[in-house]
């Protein structure tokens, strides 16, 4: 089933043509990757689908964007579509408090107060984060003396503790060591059979491993979208198997 | 070469004396106050002088105590911040996160402007406009602990937006965004995310504000009435450290003016620590962040 259908969007940043054309449709319950060179809009695609964009001054977009067949841009309420559509992004970013108060947070937000609840909650959330183990004598101490990969970790645990439909991840992994990426395209693997994921990656290797679907950008047109095994196997467009070889980028 | 490394000697020489000149001064004053403060403390009597309710210089015998001042200056500093603390925070949660740029342009001079209107003048405006308006509304004569603390409530305002402001603008962006990002509106996310962070910030101004507040004089002197009293009410008149030296400094002698200065001494212990609680919460802000 689609999750997101995306037609002839175009995105423009003040005058800049960031995003052109673009179409296509994401799948409940898959991970679809988007990868291209620096620059070629996949992470504005990615932060347009929770509208993260709109902090951006002069961000214009047209076309039309669904979510379940509902219109992102239209009367959905943002702050609703950011708790159905969580984020993880780049840098990890724990809020300076206690590790229990981050994933918390998201519930506190959406109106949880009863104490019971929020510690099932944290709980279950690290547990799906796979990190429960690792910080549960910590719960009270700060976010900001855990380790980069435990960070990135336990800011999917938080976006988690919201209860999502989908997670986008806009290279969750870049700045953590190859024992952290492991562990979190592992929690990737697992986390797709309740979440949809949409992953912007720099790492080929990565999108090979753990994406059902790829889509490949550059300068801000789609140029080919399709299974990843295809993309990568025989890719249709000759600057896509340029770009997978290694040839620019 | 040599010249080169010559003339490089002479100017540590001159950076030198300019940094020696700042810390001179204080040191100076430092010793002027205690020596000439310290001895007429110990002759009135520490106790006497700290805890005595009774001042009366032209009396025979004399008294100096100042206990009321001191009071009086801590009660007027507390009126300040009951007022200044939160409406500062607030305004410098607009300057930094709300405010349209058209209006940031207007509203950013005017709160600097602020800081730049000599006391003199507030203390004009305190006794013109607040004074009558307490008197008539809430009776009394109107010069009262409540005029001095809003007048200074207001003074203290441009130390703390300006100090909290940058304390705010100095939070990381991704506090911000990954509140949104879990679907809290803004409110939510400036004031449970940046807020938060920026605390030992906005701790820092208000301490600013604190030491700017106690050490007031001008304005103060005109609008608290200035009886040697602890005040019952909000209306009644009050008076600071700062305001007995101020008011009797010109026709006192001999132990009165001495006492004059001891009152100085006890105003620079209040300032030294403020300054002092303000290192601690830069150190221990540094630690937190490093």
């Amino acid at each position: 089933m689609d999750k997101f259908t995306i037609e002839d969007m175009n995105l423009y940043y003040g005058k800049f043509h960031a995003l052109k054309n673009v179409s296509l449709n994401m799948q409940e319950n898959k991970i679809t990757a988007f990868i291209g060179p620096s620059g070629c809009g996949k992470s504005t695609l990615l932060k347009s689908l929770n509208r993260m964009n709109d902090l951006v001054e002069g961000c214009k977009i047209t076309g039309s964007l669904k979510l379940d067949g509902e219109d992102i841009y239209g009367n959905m309420d943002v702050n609703v579509l950011r708790k159905r559509v969580g984020m993880v992004f780049q840098k990890a970013n724990p809020f300076p408090m206690s590790v229990y108060d981050n994933i918390a947070f998201g519930p506190r937000t959406h109106g949880i107060k009863n104490k019971k609840q929020l510690d099932e909650i944290v709980e279950q959330s690290l547990r799906d984060a796979a990190i429960w183990d690792e910080l549960k004598d910590r719960l009270k101490k700060s976010a900001l003396g855990l380790s980069g990969g435990q960070q990135q970790r336990l800011c999917i645990a938080r976006a988690l503790a919201v209860k999502p439909e989908v997670l986008l991840m806009d290279e969750a992994t870049s700045a953590l060591d190859p024992i952290s990426t492991g562990k979190i395209e592992e929690l990737c693997l697992k986390l797709k059979k309740d979440y949809t994921i949409v992953m912007v990656t720099h790492n080929m290797q990565q999108a090979l491993r753990i994406s059902d679907y790829t889509a490949f950008f550059l300068l801000g047109e789609m140029i080919e979208y399709n299974d990843t095994d295809t993309i990568f196997s025989s890719p249709k467009e000759k600057k896509t198997e340029e770009y997978i070889t290694g040839r620019f980028g | 070469m040599r010249i080169n490394r010559l003339k490089e000697k002479a100017m540590q020489g001159v950076f030198f004396l300019t940094a020696i000149t700042s810390i001179a001064a204080v040191v100076i004053i430092c010793i002027f106050l205690f020596y000439n403060g310290v001895p007429a403390m110990a002759k009135i009597g520490f106790g006497e002088f700290l805890g005595g309710q009774q001042w009366s210089p032209r009396n025979v015998p004399a008294s100096y105590g100042i206990f009321n001042m001191i009071i009086g200056s801590i009660y007027v500093t507390a009126g300040a911040l009951v007022i200044g603390v939160p409406i500062g925070i607030l305004t410098a949660v607009f300057l930094a996160r709300f405010c349209p740029k058209s209006l940031y342009k207007v509203l950013k001079p005017a709160t600097e402007l602020l800081a730049g209107i000599p006391s003199i003048v507030y203390g004009f405006f305190g006794l013109m406009v607040i004074v009558p308006f307490i008197r008539e509304h809430f009776g009394g004569s109107g010069s009262s602990l409540l005029a001095a603390s809003i007048v200074l409530g207001i003074m203290i305002l441009p130390t703390i937006i300006g100090i909290s402001e940058s304390a705010l603008r100095a939070v990381p962006e991704s506090y911000y965004e990954g509140a949104l990002a879990l679907g809290a509106t803004k409110e939510r996310s400036v004031f449970k995310t940046i807020l938060p962070a920026s605390k030992s910030g906005v701790l820092a101004g208000v301490v600013l504000g604190i030491g700017r507040a106690i050490g007031e004089t001008m304005a103060v002197v005109l609008i608290e009435g200035n009886q040697v009293q602890i005040p019952a009410s909000l209306t009644d008149g009050v008076r600071t450290l700062t305001a007995n030296i101020v008011l009797e400094m010109g026709y006192s002698t001999g132990l009165h003016r001495e006492a004059l200065i001891a009152t100085g001494v006890v105003l620079f212990v209040f300032i030294l620590l403020i300054t002092l609680s303000m290192q601690a919460i830069k150190s221990r802000s540094e630690k937190h962040n490093g």
